[in-house]
């Protein structure tokens, strides 16, 4: 029986990856320039929500488990808390990144770049469950009615 | 006894924002737990931790003055700074009070009202609400208010929801409050916006210092302060934006109504307070005229017309919802005076009225438990069935109506004594006139209680089914409060008398 | 006169966004147009906080920053932690490049997850409303409303 969506499924099996890898890139660069934990957690929760579209509901809930997801989104929240945390462990204020490494500037890097990965992993997931409880309000449809 | 070295110094100097933090992490940590009995047990730890730690800081705050705590390590104005001073740690200390006494009556109504697997969601939208809450006081910082008004919002917004399984109306209810709620919140980003715009910072100590450098601004000020102070007012309910009210609180769990009745109509009108009295002076025309004519008449207007339409209601919910909007222009009232004894007297109101409040829908969630009462007529013979929890609702309801020896007369009488040592007679007389209507329609719940006989069940008057033990502590708990603050038992009433009185004094520049 | 329009125009914009969305979040009785109404008014504010970020002639504000010199580069952002006024003077003897006003992006990201959140908890109630009662225009909910609390029971 042939695929009706052969060449949909084809491309976006190329293309899904890069988006992902896109959204890494966007995390990484936001030290430097225009990026950061929100506008990486979108595009790779889009990422995801195209492979749903395409290959269906189902199929997307295999690959990431809805438990997976309610978990992802504590740990965000947690890692950025995390973050806090550890720095009045270390004897600073709340958030006060300076007191993590060696000297002030470095402290800064690391302490940004943990929360920002906080931020990446509860928008990515807070996204992806939002897409999950509206997609499985309805039953979905077969694969040539669309 | 110095209670004050009870408390470790750590919890002292980052007391501002671990009262924010701990509730936020727990929140995340008790969405994902597994049954609901942990999910309690956090929010209870979580509240009564926080509880203790305002307690210190409120104790910190009188014997060594205002504290400043800088987020970050960066000093303010680049850094985001949490200021305790004495203005916000009463209300600090309020709002925690009223999180522990909800949770403990939390027990068993949200096993009555939600379902299981909804109920550690349902904590954990508690514990944002209350981070949300306690950051809105804490913050010294203009954005960061508007970003916590906006998460205790949307944790309300869903909270409010949640009562769908009990009432459907509470869905309608809370789209309701949800779109009305976002236009009050996106007036203030753009006065805040304005308020940018004309002094290039947003931390609130610079900004008022600018503004009194600018000896008021220009236009952008203005435009900037209308915009501030008609998104507050839609929080806080002021008179024509108060429509959201009656739905939210008559439908949504009744743990919710009594957080939401005691704490965020509050915490908006704190930020009113601070917002007009220390970003804004007084002393500027068009704050003045705002405080004037349109917070005075908006209030007065509020007090007449909404207590008018509690007397026609026939839900009871619905009764006490309009009856929070009524109050609320008490404290504008007050507010607008712009007197030290009219601003003592209206933050006294807003302490006050939270503890009143709070019992009276206490005891119309236990009356919902036990019998399913939601409106006014089946209220008849409650008083026989229901003894205690009927006996809470009526020293609530007279405190309400301003009874002596109650808290309800304490601040209303403040209140009068100021307006008639400003000389306005009028706001005398409209006090009094909606005192009347407030023995109105709470006699009117009073009189089918207490005089009427108890509805026959199966061809027999139905039996005494008293409410339970975890719903009458925190009922009498503050009924006993508002007894307490009105005969001054213990000095109760002066501590409270002098918190608002150092709160008014700070408004208006002469102390701290 | 046109010279002023010609300047401000972002004002104006802002202005027009700013009335349409609360139009349609008065005027229209279906929940979603009210969303998309709401949509409309969170977008013309932050497009008023955008556009007034921008220095006539300022660069992005993107600190260029070799690997080697970090320690050095990284200077004003200490300095900036103690005092203000010694950030200002640093600032004034230092940079030579004018930069856009980047603090209005990072409150406009912020107020933009809120707008996502609010939107998000908005269509959910209507999707939960549609299933309740099985509409989702305001005056058939409301007539359906009134008889429920007239005669307390479901329809």
């Amino acid at each position: 029986m042939r695929d009706p969506h052969v060449i949909l499924r084809v491309v976006s099996k190329f293309l899904i990856p890069f988006i992902a890898l896109f959204a890494f890139y966007v995390q990484f660069h936001g030290d430097f320039g225009p990026g950061g934990g929100f506008q990486a957690g979108v595009i790779l929760a889009a990422s995801v929500i195209l492979y749903a579209l395409i290959f269906g509901l189902e199929a997307a809930k295999k690959a990431f488990p809805p438990s997976w997801i309610r978990i992802g989104m504590t740990l965000g929240v947690l890692l950025y808390g995390g973050t806090g945390v550890v720095t009045w462990i270390l004897g600073g204020d709340f958030l006060s990144y300076g007191v993590l490494a060696h000297d002030a500037a470095h402290g800064q890097h690391y302490g940004i770049i943990a929360i920002e990965l906080g931020v990446l992993c509860a928008v990515a997931t807070v996204m992806i469950a939002i897409f999950y409880a509206f997609g499985s309000r309805q039953p979905e449809p077969d694969e040539e009615d669309w | 006894m110095d209670i004050l070295s009870l408390f470790p110094a750590w919890l002292l100097e980052q007391g501002p924002a671990f009262i924010i933090v701990l509730p936020l992490l727990m929140g995340a940590i008790t969405a994902i737990l597994p049954s609901r009995k942990p999910a309690w047990w956090a929010a209870l730890i979580v509240t009564l931790l926080c509880t203790a730690t305002a307690f210190g800081l409120l104790l910190q705050v009188y014997s060594e003055g205002a504290s400043l705590y800088t987020m970050g390590g960066w000093d303010p104005p680049h850094g985001i700074s949490l200021v305790i001073d004495a203005l916000s740690a009463p209300v600090l200390l309020l709002i925690a009070a009223m999180a522990v006494v909800t949770v403990i009556y939390a027990m068993p109504a949200t096993i009555a009202e939600v379902e299981p697997k909804k109920r550690a969601p349902f904590y954990a939208a508690f514990l944002l609400c209350f981070a949300g809450l306690m950051g809105m006081v804490v913050t010294g910082d203009a954005f960061n208010v508007f970003v916590f008004l906006e998460v205790s919002s949307i944790s309300t917004y869903a909270l409010v929801a949640m009562g769908a399984a009990r009432d459907r109306r509470a869905l309608a209810a809370a789209y309701n409050y949800l779109i009305m709620g976002s236009i009050g919140a996106t007036f203030f980003v753009i006065g805040l916006g304005f308020m940018y715009m004309e002094t290039g910072t947003l931390n609130m100590a610079d900004m008022s210092r600018i503004l009194a450098d600018l000896d008021g601004g220009s236009r952008v000020a203005k435009v900037g302060f209308g915009f501030i102070i008609i998104g507050l007012g839609l929080k806080l309910a002021m008179f024509p934006l108060h429509t959201w009210l009656p739905g939210a609180y008559a439908y949504s769990p009744t743990k919710v109504t009594v957080f939401l009745a005691s704490t965020a109509t509050k915490a908006a009108l704190y930020l009113l307070l601070r917002f007009t009295f220390t970003v804004f002076d007084p002393s500027f025309d068009y704050v003045g005229i705002v405080l004037k004519y349109i917070l005075i008449g908006v209030g007065v207007f509020g007090m007449i017309f909404a207590s008018l339409q509690a007397i026609f209601q026939t839900d009871a919910r619905r009764t006490l919802a309009y009856s929070s909007v009524a109050q609320v222009g008490y404290m504008l009232l007050g507010i607008g005076l712009a007197t030290a004894a009219g601003l003592a007297a209206g933050y006294l109101h807003l302490l006050n009225h939270a503890i009143i409040k709070g019992g009276l829908f206490l005891a119309m969630g236990a009356f919902w438990y036990r019998f399913g009462i939601t409106r006014i007529e089946d209220f008849s013979g409650l008083s026989k069935t229901m003894p205690w929890t009927m006996g809470a609702f009526m020293i609530s309801g007279l405190s309400l109506i301003g009874v002596p020896f109650t808290a309800g007369f304490v601040s209303k009488v403040n209140l009068t004594i100021a307006a008639a040592d400003k000389g306005w007679w009028w706001a005398v007389a409209v006090i009094v006139i909606t005192s009347v209507l407030a023995i109105i329609y709470i006699g009117r719940i009073l009189l089918a209680a207490y005089f009427g006989s108890p509805p026959l069940i199966d061809g027999e008057p139905a039996k005494k089914n008293e409410a339970p033990l975890m719903m009458l502590v925190p009922m009498w708990v503050l009924t006993l409060m508002s007894i307490a603050i009105g005969s001054n038992i213990l000095g109760v009433g002066d501590n409270f008398v002098m918190a608002s009185e150092r709160a008014a004094a700070l408004l208006l520049g002469t102390g701290g | 006169m046109f010279s002023v329009i010609f300047e401000q125009y972002n004002y104006g914009i802002v202005i027009i966004l700013m009335m349409t969305g609360l139009y349609v979040v008065f005027a229209s009785r279906n929940l979603i147009k009210k969303l998309v109404g709401l949509s409309i008014f969170q977008t013309s504010v932050f497009l008023l906080y955008i556009t007034i970020g921008k220095v006539a002639g300022g660069q992005p504000p993107i600190v260029s920053e070799s690997h080697g010199e970090d320690h050095a580069s990284l200077e004003p952002v200490l300095v900036a932690a103690g005092n203000a006024k010694e950030a200002a003077a640093y600032g004034a003897g230092h940079s030579d490049v004018l930069y856009s006003n980047p603090l209005p992006h990072v409150l406009i990201l912020t107020a933009i997850v809120v707008g996502v959140a609010t939107l998000a908890i908005g269509l959910s109630l209507v999707v939960r409303i549609r299933e309740v009662y099985g509409t989702i225009e305001e005056d058939d909910i409301n007539a359906l409303d009134y008889r429920y609390n007239l005669e307390g029971i479901e329809d």
